[in-house]
């Protein structure tokens, strides 16, 4: 196919080709983690792909994998530990989340032979997207959708009301378990785009911004893939005209679509 | 009522629920007959919430059994809904989850009495509204048994009263069995069939008119609540201290065979 080898050659289109598949991970993922309050603990998830990136370095395995295991490991350590009590959630994913990148960044450095960018795992590093990259968003892509789809009435239930949704007969904590799994991959495809520190505005803040507007869970799904994709096409375009970093250009779009929707809004009810 | 009736649907025998090796229920055994209406009282940290959640089959038991009949459909209304505000959602669409037709959750919901607020956001309803919608979103699910967890809270006293009054209604259109955990004493002595006073394990149980007079009630809820509901005593068998502990040397049986004599005051 000559017209979408041209467009994979190209380091502009595959940026944002790899962006927009993120962003379409990103909305309905993002609008769980708005739902169930669980801000912090992608974060906490995030910073411990960076602990991925260097056991990836570590064992010579393909980072994308090794990132995506070690959040499903950390993952099930926080639903094990939050399970006993001991700490508040909070206070046990601050502890988690820190060491992990911590711990990250020392066994980096104790790899002299490893010349890392470290800039491009806090901050993203879209533009260098590769076409193995590429396959990992959207085969990884296929694999959440279709996931999330199947599982959508439980998933939903579960998120509404627990309890409810285990009497109802939904088997609710596979469910969650299920739902760690895709949050670590997306985090593990989406590391590449914005970075560890800026994951968590990508998933945030669309679905944020949708949840304005929206008045059903999967109008709020909907908008917030699309709020991300403006976000990406338009922090992109920011990029390449004014030279500014891609990822962080990406997350100050979202934001002021964040700003411009919720002023606007409030001043067309007022 | 006809035949149905008195078929038991869920029994507790010697149940017990212990967290950290502290029980929070302790050898409860209760049996909820069809066309029951089985409310339990407790001071708050008496294990309410956890028995129920046993009965449901959420909470499992440490010790001890549950029999439940073949098949049984239960229908649960959970305590007060706090509803996350982030999840745009319509009385419509929550009562969609369910997966019932849409002809029977108009219907669940024209029975409690909020059918007009079919497409509103479940956002904007009051703790009444919101009851209602619960009770509908259970009544779909044409259970055999009802099990509500303070169905009342939240609500304003008069709707509280008419509340009990539809949950009886129901009992009697289903011919389901129903437990419930409620504070409203008054309203549920009129309402019920069989009171259980829980404070980890059975202090008394009987009919609302008995057991308004036991001792263990009186010292559970304090005098003038129970001599507000009170006309004659009967004896107990074990005494609380103040923390709700049995008193040593006190004998004790789990659930308590009460020596009724019936005295007026």
């Amino acid at each position: 196919m000559p017209l979408l080898d041209l467009i994979l050659d190209d380091f502009f289109w595959r940026a944002l080709l790899g962006g927009l598949g993120v962003a379409l991970l990103a909305g309905p993922l993002g609008c769980f983690v708005v739902w169930r309050r669980m801000a912090y603990f992608g974060d906490t998830l995030a910073h411990s792909a960076l602990l991925g990136v260097a056991l990836g370095f570590l064992f010579h395995t393909n980072l994308n994998l090794s990132v995506a295991a070690t959040c499903v490991a950390l993952a099930l350590v926080l639903v094990f530990l939050s399970r006993s009590r001991a700490l508040a959630t909070d206070t046990l994913l601050g502890i988690l989340a820190h060491s992990a990148l911590a711990i990250g960044l020392v066994a980096l450095s104790f790899m002299p032979d490893v010349r890392v960018d470290l800039t491009g795992y806090l901050f993203g590093d879209l533009l260098a997207m590769t076409r193995q990259d590429l396959a990992w968003i959207f085969g990884g892509g296929v694999v959440v959708l279709g996931l999330l789809w199947w599982l959508w009435q439980g998933l939903l239930m579960a998120t509404i009301h627990e309890e409810l949704a285990r009497v109802e007969g939904f088997p609710v904590a596979r469910l969650q378990l299920v739902l760690m799994v895709i949050f670590s991959l997306v985090i593990a495809v989406a590391m590449k785009m914005v970075g560890v520190l800026l994951i968590t505005a990508l998933l945030i803040i669309p679905a944020a911004t949708a949840r304005r507007l929206a008045s059903s869970p999967e109008k709020m799904v909907l908008m917030a893939i699309g709020f991300g994709m403006v976000a990406v096409a338009s922090g992109l375009g920011l990029s390449w005209n004014l030279d500014t970093p891609a990822g962080p250009s990406i997350v100050v779009s979202a934001f002021v679509t964040f700003l411009l929707v919720y002023s606007l809004i409030r001043r067309g009810r007022a | 009522m006809t035949d149905r009736r008195n078929q038991p649907l869920v029994s507790l025998d010697q149940a017990s629920v212990m967290f950290d090796g502290n029980p929070v229920v302790d050898h409860v055994s209760l049996t909820v007959n069809r066309g029951d209406i089985v409310t339990i009282i407790g001071p708050n940290g008496a294990g309410k919430t956890t028995l129920i959640k046993a009965v449901l089959g959420i909470q499992p038991l440490t010790h001890g059994t549950i029999r439940k009949a073949p098949s049984i459909q239960i229908g649960y209304v959970p305590q007060h809904l706090q509803l996350q505000p982030t999840l745009p959602l319509s009385v419509r669409r929550f009562m969609a989850l369910t997966g019932a037709p849409e002809t029977d959750t108009r219907a669940a919901l024209d029975r409690t009495g909020i059918g007009h607020l079919f497409r509103k956001s479940v956002h904007h309803l009051s703790g009444g509204e919101m009851q209602r919608l619960l009770l509908a979103r259970a009544l779909v699910r044409k259970p055999d048994l009802l099990v509500l967890d303070e169905p009342a809270q939240g609500v304003d006293i008069n709707g509280q009263a008419v509340l009990y009054d539809l949950i009886r209604a129901v009992r009697d259109e289903l011919q389901c069995g129903v437990i419930m955990i409620s504070h409203d004493l008054h309203l549920v002595m009129a309402a019920t069939d069989r009171v259980i006073c829980l404070n980890q394990h059975v202090c008394c149980s009987g009919y609302p008119a008995d057991i308004s007079h036991d001792p263990a009630f009186v010292e559970t809820f304090g005098r003038p609540v129970a001599e507000s509901l009170a006309v004659y005593h009967h004896h107990h068998t074990h005494r609380h201290d103040l923390h709700g502990d049995i008193i040593e040397g006190q004998p004790e049986t789990p659930h308590c065979e009460h020596d009724h004599h019936h005295a007026p005051s």
